[in-house]
């Protein structure tokens, strides 16, 4: 058809060919398996939800899940509960679209997060199952700047709103072996009956330098050694979800009684 | 078809003889950074394997047709493609570690190896051998990455594929990991301490000052 390898028209006719077919083979790829892929990450959540509250054992994760766990969504600036279907709501999507956030700038902003979504997911616990109605846990979905990477992290508090039960980071980019100990559960073990509000109700978590924790305290935890800025990361994620503009409305009304009638 | 030694020497060649990272010193960026733990580095190096034994492939299969003007576009089109076709589907098969290789699996599109497998061989060479030098080359890259991957993983964590080989201080063990190895010069140290290594029993690999 074409004399010539490198005349104009077989260029043209070489260069649409080919990404006419490499169009097609990816967006076919992408969707096929998007459904599986969705799955994956509603899973992935699930499990991490339910490892944090402890509740995590062997077996089908979406009917340990469906028995032990009631999802429900908040609004982060009053802290009354949302009247939403939970599955429908794509938290990460909110926290960025400038509609359905606030805008956060300077000293507001101490976990360097940028926007923070109005709705956010909250996740109860029922450790003898949803129906029994005897709440275990609040796990609350956190995140903040480490060095390099926003870490994303679920973090449990008894029903009354302010001892920790536990802390999971699931998703972070920090240096492995350093920064990324973050996810180690040695470490987070040690958030582990510690407080997240002191008496006067103000951000309370002290990251320590490591090894200058003081056991006794209820608010001080070790930092991390070679990771000062991660420490610092996970100290300003806590400062800002447990303060004003972060879970605090939320918690007030927990301890107020908020769930003792749902 | 090629003789049986032929293919022997086109697969196995670039494991020690003729190492895209050790002699060729290519593909050096992602092996500094999926190297810190052997799993990333396993499923790094199927990934890249894979992508350059289909890219060396494809881009054979049309070698008489590709206008020499845009020939690396046309390379870079095939590879793009394919690097995003193992990316989404380690994200649907393998969750965990897609999350953990992130970015790396995406850059695979920008690794030398890749590009100059097609540039150097799949334009000059038939489909069937430009396939087993992708795979040839894809073995030298991921046996690289998985020896560098063991002493990092175990002296910088104390651990193998995960599993606990070195009890740490920090968990009542007695062995103090060097944090060292799991930051990305270290990575560095180790290829160079490997390339002396393999020059000092290949002296026909030392380049002629």
């Amino acid at each position: 058809m074409f004399s010539n390898n490198d005349s104009i028209g077989k260029t043209f006719f070489v260069v649409i060919a080919l990404c006419l077919v490499c169009a097609i083979l990816v967006a076919t790829a992408a969707v096929q398996l998007r459904p599986k892929q969705v799955e994956n990450k509603l899973l992935d959540s699930q499990k991490n939800v339910l490892a944090v509250t402890g509740l995590l054992a062997e077996g089908n994760i979406k009917e340990l899940y469906t028995k032990h766990i009631q999802e429900r969504l908040v609004d982060l600036n009053t802290g009354e509960f949302v009247d939403m279907a939970p599955e429908s709501y794509d938290y990460r999507r909110a926290m960025k679209a400038p509609e359905t956030s606030i805008k956060l700038e300077g000293a507001d902003d101490m976990a360097s997060i940028k926007s923070r979504a109005n709705i956010a997911p909250v996740y109860f616990a029922y450790n003898e199952g949803v129906e029994s109605g005897k709440l275990s846990a609040i796990v609350l979905p956190v995140h903040g700047y480490g060095l390099w990477s926003t870490m994303h992290a679920f973090l449990a508090l008894d029903k009354d709103g302010n001892t920790i039960k536990g802390i999971n980071y699931y998703e972070q980019g920090e240096t492995a072996g350093l920064g990324g100990e973050v996810q180690n559960p040695k470490w987070t073990a040690q958030f582990v009956g510690k407080k997240l509000l002191d008496e006067s109700g103000a951000p309370a978590i002290k990251v320590m330098k490591p090894g200058n924790a003081n056991p006794a305290s209820p608010y001080e935890v070790d930092g991390l050694s070679g990771a000062t800025l991660t420490a610092k990361g996970v100290q300003n994620t806590f400062d800002f979800w447990a303060g004003a503009k972060g879970f605090a409305p939320f918690l007030t009304k927990v301890r107020d009684g908020a769930l003792n009638n749902g | 078809m090629a003789s049986a030694k032929e293919i022997k020497t086109v697969l196995f060649g670039p494991i020690f003889a003729n190492n895209p990272i050790a002699l060729q010193v290519l593909g050096i960026c992602s092996a500094l950074a999926v190297t810190t733990k052997m799993e990333k580095a396993l499923v790094m190096g199927i990934a890249l394997t894979v992508v350059t034994a289909f890219s060396n492939l494809f881009i054979s299969l049309i070698r008489n047709h590709i206008p020499s003007s845009v020939r690396i576009i046309v390379q870079m089109t095939i590879i793009a493609s394919l690097v995003i076709v193992v990316d989404q589907v380690l994200k649907a098969f393998a969750y965990n570690v897609a999350k953990e290789l992130s970015v790396f699996v995406g850059l695979i599109i920008t690794n030398c190896i890749v590009m100059g497998r097609a540039e150097a061989y799949a334009m000059k060479t038939g489909p069937g051998m430009s396939f087993l030098d992708g795979i040839g080359n894809g073995l030298g890259y991921s046996v690289l990455l998985l020896i560098v991957a063991f002493i990092r993983e175990l002296f910088g964590s104390g651990t193998l594929f995960g599993v606990e080989i070195l009890p740490l201080v920090s968990a009542g063990g007695w062995y103090q990991p060097m944090g060292m190895m799991l930051i990305a010069p270290s990575a560095f140290i180790i290829i160079g301490l490997l390339i002396w290594i393999l020059r000092t029993f290949r002296p026909e690999q030392v380049e002629k000052a």
